[in-house]
């Protein structure tokens, strides 16, 4: 669950609740949705909170296949 | 004095007529109309300028044809520069022109005009073409400088916001000589590496642009090959160029224009506190949701112990009631109950009896009473009473049919209908009243 990425876990997120608003959910499912909406609720915002931004430039590499490297932010400073 | 005259061969007047001209109309500007415009295969553009009242022919050799970035075409008002040069062989003039502008806008200007019109007609503008910006990529390709503003301006709204993002930047030159082509090949680029990256890896969204700067550092981005560029993309594109009042071609093309870099990065690049209202939203819906699910649920099973109770009951009813109608048609079975209704019956049958007996009986009186009549009728005593009288013979009391064995001396007695008498016989006769 911590790998998961933001985006995933709101659409995940959204999709629980659309599940449990439509409410043909037996109890045990819905419990088990819930149960997950809260873990992916958290993942969320733990995500929201501690995520790292990551910048690559595109580059090829000497058999001209591409490769990301990282961007040196302040080279040109 | 015909020997003073001087006779000129046609050469010599043209030739004549050439240095006048060149001396005079060696470098000028001529505005005027382009009509009868016709490009040559060769590459040299051949038309004629023409006002209201004269033509004058006019030619671009390719050399100086290939620096004009707008397109030559009829009714176009232009300003040229060039000589007029006759040509001998033909007797003829035109202009030589070294550089041409469109009238009253600059050429960089009606060239981009010019294409505009025509992508417009190609349908690369054309809205339905858009494509919509992915809400929250995940990989964004940044075709941009590396050390320009776009870039920078780019992390900062990154760093202010959600920095769940991985931003691909392709570097390029945004002006100046091989900027539209390396921006073209960046766009292709990107995509080619995105569709070889697994699904979820790939770029969701580039952003293509540069910051601000004059109309001519913003060129590139008004080049065909980049408009194309962006078009073919399978990623949709935000276009990002310079300041709010020009609109590149690439701007037109693109899935999304943002006026600014940061503006573009802000697109796609929610703020942070906009997620952490949604994901609370989204967590307190599911929550509620499933609350709700649960007081239903438990409203369900109240319901349905209400309803078992309601049955139970019901059912327990039913049996009690068949339990009582069974001890009722026990109890009705009891013979004591039996017996007065026997009784009853059996009064019953008595007294149909007798009133059968009666009616039998007086059905006999009735007979009886006919024969009684007639017995009556048949009565000796009633016969008395027509005037018949019995005669006793006494003291035997002996009923006497006929006289024999009367004697005179002998009391009798008469028997009438009504009392007797007591007589004495002086007389004995025989039948039929005739004296004996």
């Amino acid at each position: 669950m911590a790998e998961i990425k933001f985006e995933e876990a709101l659409k995940k997120l959204e999709k629980i609740v659309e599940e449990l608003e439509q409410g043909d959910l037996s109890l045990d499912e819905a419990l088990k949705k819930y149960q997950e909406g809260i873990e992916l609720s958290r993942a969320c915002t733990a995500r929201l909170e501690n995520a790292k931004k990551k910048i690559d430039v595109l580059a090829r590499n000497k058999k001209g296949d591409f490769e990301l490297k990282p961007l040196d932010e302040d080279a040109d400073a | 004095m015909n020997d003073e005259r001087h006779i000129f061969s046609v050469t010599e007047i043209t030739q004549g007529i050439k240095l006048l001209v060149s001396r005079q109309y060696g470098s000028v500007w001529v505005e005027g109309e382009v009509s009868n415009f016709r490009p040559s295969s060769s590459g040299h553009w051949y038309f004629s300028l023409k006002d209201e009242s004269s033509v004058l022919s006019g030619v671009i050799f390719s050399r100086a044809a290939r620096d004009v970035p707008f397109k030559l075409e009829d009714g176009l008002k232009v300003v040229c520069f060039g000589s007029i040069d006759v040509y001998p062989p033909r007797g003829s003039y035109q202009l030589i022109i070294e550089r041409i502008e469109p009238k009253g806008v600059g050429a960089l200007q009606l060239a981009l005009e010019q294409l505009k019109v025509k992508l417009e007609k190609e349908g690369l503008f054309a809205p339905e073409h858009k494509r919509e910006i992915p809400y929250l990529p995940g990989r964004i390709g940044v075709v941009t400088s590396a050390t320009g503003a776009a870039i920078k301006d780019i992390l900062k709204v990154l760093d202010r916001r959600f920095r769940d993002v991985h931003i691909i930047l392709a570097p390029v030159k945004v002006q100046g000589d091989g900027a539209k082509e390396e921006i073209s090949n960046a766009i292709r680029q990107l995509n080619e590496y995105s569709d070889a990256c697994p699904r979820d890896d790939r770029i969701e969204v580039l952003i293509v642009g540069r910051g601000g700067g004059s109309i001519e550092d913003l060129w590139a981005f008004n080049e065909e090959t980049v408009a194309r560029a962006i078009y073919a993309s399978k990623i949709p594109v935000i276009s990002a160029v310079g300041h709010e009042r020009d609109v590149t071609v690439s701007d037109l093309v693109a899935d999304r224009r943002a006026a600014t870099p940061s503006v573009a990065a802000e697109i796609v690049i929610p703020r942070k506190e906009d997620l952490r209202d949604q994901v609370r939203d989204l967590t307190a819906r599911m929550s509620n949701s499933f609350e709700g699910l649960r007081a239903d649920a438990a409203q369900r099973r109240a319901d349905a112990l209400s309803r078992l109770k309601t049955a139970m009951d019901h059912i327990w009813q039913l049996n009690l009631q068949s339990c009582e109608s069974v001890s009722q048609k026990l109890l009705r079975a009891n013979p004591a109950l039996v017996i007065p209704e026997y009784i009853g019956k059996m009064r019953e049958y008595a007294r149909q009896i007798a009133v059968r007996m009666e009616h039998c009986i007086a059905l006999k009186e009735s007979r009886f009473g006919g024969v009684v009549e007639k017995m009556a009728s048949l009565n000796p005593l009633n016969i008395l009473s027509r005037g018949y009288s019995v005669t006793y013979l006494l003291p035997q009391e002996k009923i006497m049919k006929s006289s024999i064995g009367a004697k005179p001396g002998e009391s009798i007695r008469t028997r009438l209908s009504n009392g007797g008498l007591i007589s004495t016989v002086t007389e004995v006769y025989g039948d039929g009243g005739d004296q004996v």
